[in-house]
């Protein structure tokens, strides 16, 4: 679906992002980890076309990025971003709806189909009683919920999630991932998600790709990444490794 | 590509927009506009009737009255809807014409208009249009820094352009004479005294047309409120929508000024008002926003007509009065 052949960012003449290449396939998860300034919010802003690539090139659908206009770019992949604040009185309804831009016509109102999209994707996000209201009188937490209730609502194959779980309770962590998971199962499906939380990544993701200053430092299963030595190289950390008694999944523990 | 989402277990509203009630108050806005026209056209300091009128009164009526109603109708759509789309556009309720430069870049040309080619009487509007083109690319070249625009440089750049404008309109009057000079302040304070058909038609024109293109960029609108990189992301093109509000105001608020002088807080006041009643759909957003401020700025110039008749007050300082007051208002209830 999407296939990353050696790509440099580079804001001016510093290169932000180097030679990074990897492939997502048809329903699989990758996270994208590092530490803080690795580049992993411009690898998602490059794959989504809203930055240039200064060398490389990444291709979506065997096609490279310049051969598609930005309705077409925006069928195919949907952001999570961290959310803004809205100065306006938008409902929930209506920000979910936005997400139907890319599908219908610039003018015009919203078809029934659009309309029972958005409805289903608040209700798989716990947001049914929700609609009405308006965005700035949300929590942090139920916004977030609201920003990927929207990139649901777009049906795109391709999902990218900036660090999706930043606001969100335990509970809702899980119940985001799990959407995203089974998304990628049921549907034809994909996502690149950035997160902090390396157990979350341990238990969803098919591959793991690590960014270190800005350049690949590794990539593989779960199993394969999640080691004291690849850890301790990207954040400098000591952890301890064991599984997790109840999916059987590598969990890391930090120690401090 | 399937939906995931695509069971039908949820029954959708009727509407995107709960129309019904959108429609309702659309309807009324549209009866109030006619019956605001039709009052506005038997008032003043002389007294009509639509029936039983002599050859004078259907002078006043038809030569006089109705164009300076109808232009009062035409300046406030054109510039409700330039605040409505440039509001959306920088994500700031408070961004208007006067904020960005707009309405002084087309008070200057109108005035360089008016003081080389008076005799040419599509000079003013073209000046206008020029100067609200010039002072909008200034602000917008001035905004843009090396990692893209943002709305705080935007404004920044706006308040500058709108202080430099300002001084070299000050700097213009104070040359006048004394008879020219009276005029000249009437005018900036907003008048519709000279109204004429062709003035009219002009504004009519760009009222019209610029509603009706405004319409169509609605939707990108509605999610360039919520961010530009979020409107980016879901499939807008921004940099051609940002450049078709920019055009488009500069050509409502250009053929607005030229006719009538800076009105001043329609472009403020009105969206926010409608905003209040509908909510931020800017597919209503736009059009109900025409709709009110024609009604307003025709309300305004009949008590700016009427209130110390037979001399008039300027239209802009009734539609200050008004509007002031009622955004401290709103500012502090939200």
């Amino acid at each position: 679906m999407l296939e990353v052949r050696n790509i440099t960012i580079s804001y001016g003449k510093t290169a932000v992002l180097k030679d990074v290449s990897f492939g997502l396939n048809n329903g699989e998860i990758i996270a994208v980890l590092g530490a803080n300034g690795a580049g992993k919010t411009t690898l998602i802003r490059a794959l989504n076309g809203t930055l240039p690539v200064s060398k490389g090139e990444i291709l979506l659908d065997g096609k490279p990025f310049g051969s598609f206009s930005r309705r077409q770019i925006a069928q195919k992949i949907a952001v999570v971003a961290q959310e803004n604040e809205t100065k306006f009185p938008v409902t929930v309804r209506e920000f979910v709806l936005s997400g139907r831009f890319a599908r219908g016509t610039a003018f015009g109102w919203e078809t029934r189909d659009d309309l029972r999209i958005a409805e289903n994707a608040l209700q798989n996000c716990d947001l049914s009683n929700y609609s009405g209201r308006l965005m700035n009188e949300l929590s942090g937490g139920e916004r977030q919920r609201v920003v990927l209730a929207r990139a649901l609502a777009t049906d795109a194959g391709i999902l990218m999630l900036d660090e999706p779980t930043a606001n969100l309770d335990l509970a809702h962590q899980g119940m985001m991932f799990r959407l995203v998971r089974e998304r990628c199962k049921n549907d034809d499906c994909s996502a690149i998600i950035i997160t902090h939380d390396l157990n979350l990544a341990s238990e969803f993701a098919d591959q793991i790709v690590l960014l270190k200053d800005g350049k690949f430092f590794a990539k593989g299963t779960p199993k394969e990444i999640l080691r004291p030595e690849n850890l301790n190289g990207v954040f400098d950390v000591k952890v301890l490794l064991d599984e997790n008694p109840v999916s059987g999944k590598v969990r890391v523990t930090t120690i401090y | 590509m399937s939906s995931g989402l695509s069971n039908n277990r949820i029954k959708p509203p009727a509407t995107a927009c709960g129309s019904d009630r959108s429609l309702r108050l659309g309807g009324s806005l549209i009866l109030l506009l006619l019956i605001t026209l039709l009052a506005a056209a038997l008032l003043g300091s002389e007294r009509l009737s639509f029936f039983d009128l002599n050859d004078q009164q259907r002078s006043i009526l038809f030569d006089i009255r109705l164009p300076r109603i109808l232009l009062g109708a035409c300046v406030g759509a054109s510039l409700a809807v330039a605040g409505a789309g440039l509001q959306a556009l920088l994500r700031n309720p408070l961004a208007e014409p006067y904020l960005l430069g707009v309405s002084n870049g087309a008070a200057l040309g109108t005035m360089l208009a008016f003081a080389f080619f008076e005799s040419w009487s599509f000079a003013r509007p073209i000046f206008a249009f020029a100067g609200a083109g010039i002072a909008t690319f200034a602000v917008y070249q001035m905004a843009k820094g090396r990692a893209g625009m943002n709305v705080e440089r935007l404004v920044l750049s706006g308040v500058i352009v709108t202080t430099f404008l300002s001084s070299i309109i000050v700097l213009l009057t104070s040359l006048l004479d004394a008879a020219k000079l009276r005029g000249f302040t009437f005018w900036l304070l907003g008048d519709l005294s000279q109204a004429t058909i062709d003035g009219f038609y002009f504004t009519l024109a760009a009222a019209v047309v610029g509603t009706i293109v405004l319409s169509s960029q609605a939707k990108a609108l509605n999610l360039m409120m919520i961010g530009e990189r979020d409107a980016f992301d879901f499939g807008v093109e921004v940099g051609r929508v940002r450049i078709i509000v920019f055009s488009l105001s500069s050509i409502l608020v250009g053929t607005a000024v030229a006719a009538s002088g800076s009105v001043g807080y329609v472009g403020l006041i009105v969206p926010h008002l409608v905003r209040l009643a509908i909510g931020s759909d800017n597919r209503l957003v736009v059009p109900f926003s025409a709709i009110s401020g024609a009604i307003f700025v025709v309300l305004a110039d009949t008590v700016a007509r009427t209130a110390i008749a037979p001399r008039e007050l300027p239209v802009g300082a009734i539609t200050a009065l008004i509007g002031a007051p009622l955004f401290i208002y709103l500012l502090k209830r939200s």
